[in-house]
């Protein structure tokens, strides 16, 4: 099933959800939306399960308009972030659901019913909580159930929100290397929600980056990360250092200190520059492009973190390999291996 | 931390007197001097005793004050029965309808938003804010002789007023708010997400309300009904105003108390008052095992 989304628009209020997104995925990709809270990552993805309603705009799955069906028709698995389990209901009763409120003409029998619900069970390895209720359950076996529900009516789209939102980091690891996994086995068009980076560049296929309504970037984890096409992603994804600083000329200055740095075809004006931690190049004093005196240091497994007081003003943090040897006191010189430059204050 | 390693440690006996002492001082502190403690038991004790226990006690000793066969005759009279069915009709009517109005104007607040919500909520609150007299003039207003409706209604041979319409109608205004109220804090919390899930899943509306929403809301429909049913079988001022009082005919229980208390019949009059004191009993016990129950709902919920 592949999905095509032109040009919405969902405005809550004075305050705009959507503003004008356009969205292409693929069939039997597993796509992640990352984005901080109010982006509008969730409201795009219940809009595509027909859980909300644009303003304008369209939204198609396999060129037919979804926005002509109701959610009851669309035939999408919705993956609550609270998983919104039945709390009056059995896991097996949960999983069933889809299965018994299906039109009578159309309505599988009791056995098959409970065959294929012992075979959703199976598939999220939680056939030995059948008969337990929700509350009974901890937050990670809700989280599959509530997934095994889903799966229950076979959805040509899976759409989660948050899907780990809610559960502790340990077994939010878990969870994603099997999402990934499970989404391999069943191959179903899936979209995930996230704020979360590393769930996202480590679980999908296309992460699509929003901020404030809009996509700033579509692209593989490796793409979004390596080459962020706007100052937001590259602040977003991955720890960045962010100093603003001056182009006039064909020269970047920080403050009144030309950094020697390449520009290509930038305006002038006042820009930010971007700068991987681990991009740093720590070097003696008076080499590289910045110049400043180490304020403390941590050790951080492979890494450590360096407090650095740049000269004229700016205080950032750098990861240095550990064989380098820094000290509280150096003076150091810093050199980006590599760097971005927005324009813009 | 220092008091949980003493404990792994044997005390001596005076020791273990210095640490009661503490013990009791650090209780001290979050309680009153016991002198101000059994001034305020004492004073609690006997207002809920002159208020509640007194009262209710004379209900029955009045009652039973000429033995039990008077008791029983009291209750047998053509009259009495009357009233008490005419008081059982009149729940049924007005509980059974303030229970889908309840549903449904519950169901609209917590599920939806829409203009004009508040406004909604202020009206349900309405008949508990006017004074049930004033309930009951409205519907003389509209359906006496003189009223709006009262040339129509008797052009069509309809009577509402002075019969069981129109106490039913006067029952059920008074006793609005229960259900509802019992059900929207319940649902405004359970929120739409079970709802949002039944529907993505396939489900109908219908569906979703009988299997889903209904469910969970179970043992608030049945706390509201409670308080509903207990207010309607109890109402008076309403009632009264729209009754007639017809004996044998349009008196409620409570209107039958007042009427034969004002003819020095105590027996009989005490007698009626026993039953509808014993309802209250049996609200009371039955709300309890409710509140329970919803509590549990609430518990369940949280983890």
């Amino acid at each position: 099933m592949t999905i095509e989304v032109r040009n919405l628009v969902k405005k809550f209020g004075s305050f705009a959800a959507l503003d004008g997104v356009d969205l292409k995925v693929d069939n039997g990709e597993l796509l992640a939306l990352l984005g901080p809270s109010g982006s509008g990552k969730t409201t795009l993805l219940r809009i595509i399960a027909g859980l909300d309603w644009p303003d304008s705009g369209e939204v198609s799955f396999n060129g037919e308009d979804a926005l002509a069906q109701g959610a009851r028709e669309r035939h999408v698995g919705f993956v609550f972030q609270h998983y919104a389990l039945f709390r009056h209901m059995t896991v097996f009763e949960n999983v069933a659901f889809g299965l018994r409120v299906q039109p009578r003409a159309v309505r599988r029998d009791e056995a098959t019913i409970r065959a294929r619900v012992k075979d959703l069970l199976d598939l999220v390895q939680l056939d030995w909580l059948a008969d337990r209720y929700p509350s009974q359950l901890s937050g990670g076996q809700r989280q599959r159930i509530a997934l095994a529900r889903a799966l229950a009516i076979e959805p040509r789209i899976l759409l989660l929100d948050e899907p780990f939102g809610a559960l502790d980091a340990k077994v939010r690891k878990e969870l994603r290397k099997w999402l990934r996994s499970l989404h391999h086995e069943i191959n179903v068009t899936s979209i995930f929600v996230t704020h979360d980076q590393e769930e996202a560049l480590e679980v999908a296929n296309r992460v699509v980056v929003m901020d404030k309504g809009r996509i700033e970037q579509i692209g593989s984890p490796n793409e979004v990360y390596e080459s962020p096409a706007t100052a937001f992603v590259h602040g977003f994804i991955g720890e960045s250092i962010e100093l603003p600083v001056h182009v006039a000329d064909g020269v970047v200055r920080l403050g009144s200190r030309p950094l020697g740095l390449a520009v290509d075809g930038l305006a002038s004006g006042a820009s930010r520059l971007f700068v991987r931690r681990h991009d740093m190049q720590v070097g003696p004093a008076g080499s590289g492009a910045f110049e400043g005196a180490v304020q403390h240091v941590r050790n951080f497994g492979p890494v450590q973190r360096a407090e650095v007081a740049l000269f004229g003003g700016e205080t950032i943090e750098i990861d240095a390999p550990r064989d380098k040897e820094l000290r509280a006191g150096d003076r150091i010189g810093l050199e980006p291996r590599r760097y971005r430059i927005f324009a813009g204050g | 931390m220092t008091l949980q390693i003493a404990d792994t440690v044997s005390l001596s006996p005076s020791q273990a007197k210095a640490r009661a002492h503490a013990a009791a001082a650090r209780d001290n502190l979050r309680t009153e001097p016991r002198a101000v403690r059994i001034a305020i038991i004492t004073l609690a004790v006997l207002f809920l005793t002159v208020f509640v226990v007194l009262p209710l006690v004379v209900v029955f000793a009045q009652a039973f004050s000429k033995g039990i066969l008077a008791y029983l005759a009291a209750l047998s009279e053509p009259e009495a029965l009357a009233a008490i069915r005419l008081t059982l009709l009149v729940a049924l009517i007005s509980v059974g309808l303030n229970l889908v109005f309840g549903l449904v104007a519950a169901w609209a607040i917590a599920k939806f938003d829409f203009r004009g919500k508040t406004f909604l909520i202020t009206l349900i609150d309405l008949p508990f804010s006017v004074s049930p007299v004033i309930s009951g003039l409205v519907f003389v207003l509209l359906f006496g002789a003189q009223g709006y409706f009262g040339g129509w209604l008797r052009e069509h041979d309809i009577q509402i007023l002075f019969a069981v319409p129109g106490i039913a109608l006067a029952t059920t205004f008074v006793t609005f708010p229960f259900v509802a109220r019992a059900l929207i804090p319940l649902m405004h919390e359970q929120g739409t997400q079970e709802e949002e899930a039944a529907i993505s899943l396939g489900a109908s509306g219908l569906q979703t309300f009988f299997r889903v929403t209904l469910p969970n809301i179970k043992w608030g429909v049945l706390y509201g009904v409670l308080l509903c049913n207990a207010r309607a079988m109890g109402e008076f001022g309403a009632v009264s105003v729209v009754s007639g009082h017809i004996r044998g005919e349009t008196n409620t229980m409570p209107l039958l108390v007042e009427i034969l208390y004002n003819e020095y019949q105590f027996v009989a009059a005490f007698a009626i008052a026993s039953l509808l004191a014993m309802l209250a009993l049996i609200t009371l016990i039955a709300k309890t095992v409710l509140e329970r129950h919803l509590g549990e709902g609430h518990a369940s919920r949280d983890h």
